[in-house]
């Protein structure tokens, strides 16, 4: 069944320079290691395609249940330079979260979701 | 010693609310109260006023601030730490000594300035003995604008505050310094840490870092079930309660709005992060993947656990040069087909952008309502959409070419797609652009300079 990234984790946004970074958040701890195994940087990147230019790096803090995605060349140059209304990245959290992942009726139940309907 | 310490955070940028401050002096007991006023490109805004006016070029909100708490402040003995002083912690320094006699507390309070983060005056001194000042994103050598430079400041970290701090100072004014340093010091100084304590200086810098954005920590912008902080009107800003060991607790003013939880924790934590190994400051290297987070009562989130290792031997500098213009135009597009309207406008605009022959670094259009924000993520947009907001910017060298393209908004109006309207504001506005260039400085090169006035 197909799970939208919202319903898993909460996120955060910022800026350095033309980075963007989005630190993922489970919203449990259970959630944790599915983010681990489905949220991987070339997924991120697939996902942000038209908007990352350059490489997607991942870090893992499981003592936080989050990961902290940086995506490099995403913002029109970043800073003062950019011409975009997002110039400081504050909206690729929620850009993150829209991304939708696959998992197996037996794995959405053991977090707790109802495999009868799309969550 | 003291067995706990509060530090309250009053402000997470220039321009934060202002009422803050006042109510974290006022709303229950603290013992520091900082205040953050200083953004990457901040510093190059300083330097213009300041060459208009010998006498400005610092935050200078901070002066009527300081005529509105400094009283309560000594009567409590709650010290302030502030990077207020921009490109002129001086003229700082002596507008809040008129102030704070002006209030007859004259011979009460001794200022702290913190300065020596200016390095402009001798960049070219340390371009010709090789030091480059490359730039940390793309390693361009800073001789590639040296003309265009407008600032250049060094990020001084916790030591020259402490050392304000020791000899006294009730309000410390800094010019360039982290916003992380302005929760440590105090911590280093009513502990006692030492500078190589590695684990309690990473845990005083990340304490900073969960209160230097303010109630971003507190309840503001906060996307965990947004919809359920209470009370955001009357956000409560951030306090750390710090103990001896290095542990602390986030909490915030009672009968305060917001909330201080995990998730909003964890939410300031990830900000503006790089590799979480390496949070790196003057004062050490931070490891994220150390903290430990956990409650201890309602709005109390209690933080342990972190590690750290020794700091570097460099310095950032936070430069700033010219970097050409830019413009923006809008116009608000209505029902019906407002995408596909707003769509054929700018194409209209680009022929003729295009046949006036104008060269621009970059053009850049966005749909505000359709997909400003999430880009092609966001969807085909619908045909029903009630409105949609044209948003065309150009950048250029050239400040002619973007002269003219601030004429070319407003005829659409007449010259183009139906349904249009919001073009009262006006003309756009050409802006200089003034970017930022981050670079290393080796330690050795800088001497941060402490200076006391006693008022």
């Amino acid at each position: 069944m197909k799970v939208q990234l919202a319903k898993l984790a909460h996120a955060r946004s910022g800026d350095k320079g033309d980075t963007a970074n989005v630190g993922l958040i489970a919203l449990r701890d259970e959630i944790y290691p599915l983010l681990v195994r489905e949220i991987t940087p070339e997924r991120v990147k697939e996902h942000f395609r038209g908007i990352c230019k350059g490489k997607v790096e991942r870090f893992e803090l499981p003592n936080l249940g989050a990961l902290n995605f940086l995506l490099h060349e995403s913002l029109g140059g970043g800073g003062t330079l950019s011409l975009m209304t997002d110039a400081q990245g504050k909206t690729f959290s929620t850009a993150l979260l829209r991304m939708e992942i696959e998992i197996s009726q037996a794995e959405a139940q053991s977090l707790g979701f109802d495999p009868n309907f799309r969550v | 010693m003291k067995q706990k310490v509060r530090i309250a955070a009053g402000q997470g940028f220039w321009g934060d609310l202002p009422e803050a401050p006042v109510r974290q002096v006022e709303g229950g007991p603290i013992d520091y109260l900082m205040l953050d006023y200083l953004a990457e490109v901040t510093m190059s805004i300083m330097q213009k006023q300041r060459s208009r006016d010998p006498g400005a070029g610092y935050a200078r909100d901070f002066v009527p601030l300081m005529k509105q708490i400094l009283p309560a402040c000594i009567e409590r003995n709650i010290r302030i730490t502030a990077n207020a002083g921009g490109v002129n912690v001086a003229g700082c320094a002596a507008a809040v000594k008129d102030i704070a006699l002006e209030l007859g507390l004259g011979g009460k309070v001794r200022l702290g300035l913190v300065s020596g983060d200016d390095i402009m005056a001798k960049l070219d001194e340390l371009l010709a003995r090789g030091i480059e000042l490359r730039n940390m994103d793309n390693g361009a050598p800073l001789s590639t604008v040296r003309d265009r430079i407008q600032s250049a400041n060094v990020y001084l970290g916790a030591a020259p505050m402490l050392e304000a701090l020791n000899r006294g100072a009730q309000i410390v004014i800094t010019g360039r310094a982290t916003d992380t340093g302005l929760t440590l010091a105090p911590l280093m100084h009513e502990f006692g840490w030492s500078a190589d304590d590695w684990n309690k200086i990473a845990a005083g810098t990340i304490a900073g870092h969960i209160i230097e954005c303010g109630a971003q920590c507190s309840g503001g912008n906060c996307q965990f079930e947004w919809r359920s902080v209470p009370n955001l009107a009357d956000v409560g800003f951030p306090i750390v309660e710090a103990a001896p060991d290095g542990t602390f607790v986030i909490t915030k003013h009672e009968g305060t709005g917001g909330w201080v939880t995990i998730p909003s924790v964890k939410e300031q934590l990830v900000y503006e992060m790089g590799d979480p190994h390496e949070y790196i400051t003057p004062d050490c290297i931070a490891d994220f993947t150390t903290i430990q987070l956990g409650y201890e009562g309602r709005d109390r989130v209690r933080v342990s656990g972190i590690e750290g290792r020794p700091a570097t031997e460099t310095f950032k500098v936070s430069i700033s040069y010219s970097a050409g213009y830019k413009a923006v135009g809008t116009l608000v597009y209505s029902w019906p087909d407002a995408y596909d309207k707003a769509q054929a406008a700018d194409k209209i605009l680009r022929a003729r952008l295009e046949r006036l022959g104008l060269k621009f670094d970059q053009i850049l259009t966005e749909f505000v309502g359709a997909n400003a924000t999430h880009g092609p993520l966001a969807g085909k947009p619908s045909p029903d959409l009630p409105e949609v907001q044209l948003r065309v910017g150009v950048r250029s060298e050239n400040r002619s070419a973007v002269e003219r393209f601030t004429k070319e908004i407003a005829p659409l109006v007449l010259t183009g797609p139906p349904g249009v309207t919001g073009f009262a504001g006006g003309r756009p506005k050409v802006e200089e652009i003034v970017a930022y260039w981050p670079a290393l400085i080796p330690k050795r090169e800088i001497n941060p300079i402490v200076d006391l006035i006693e008022v």
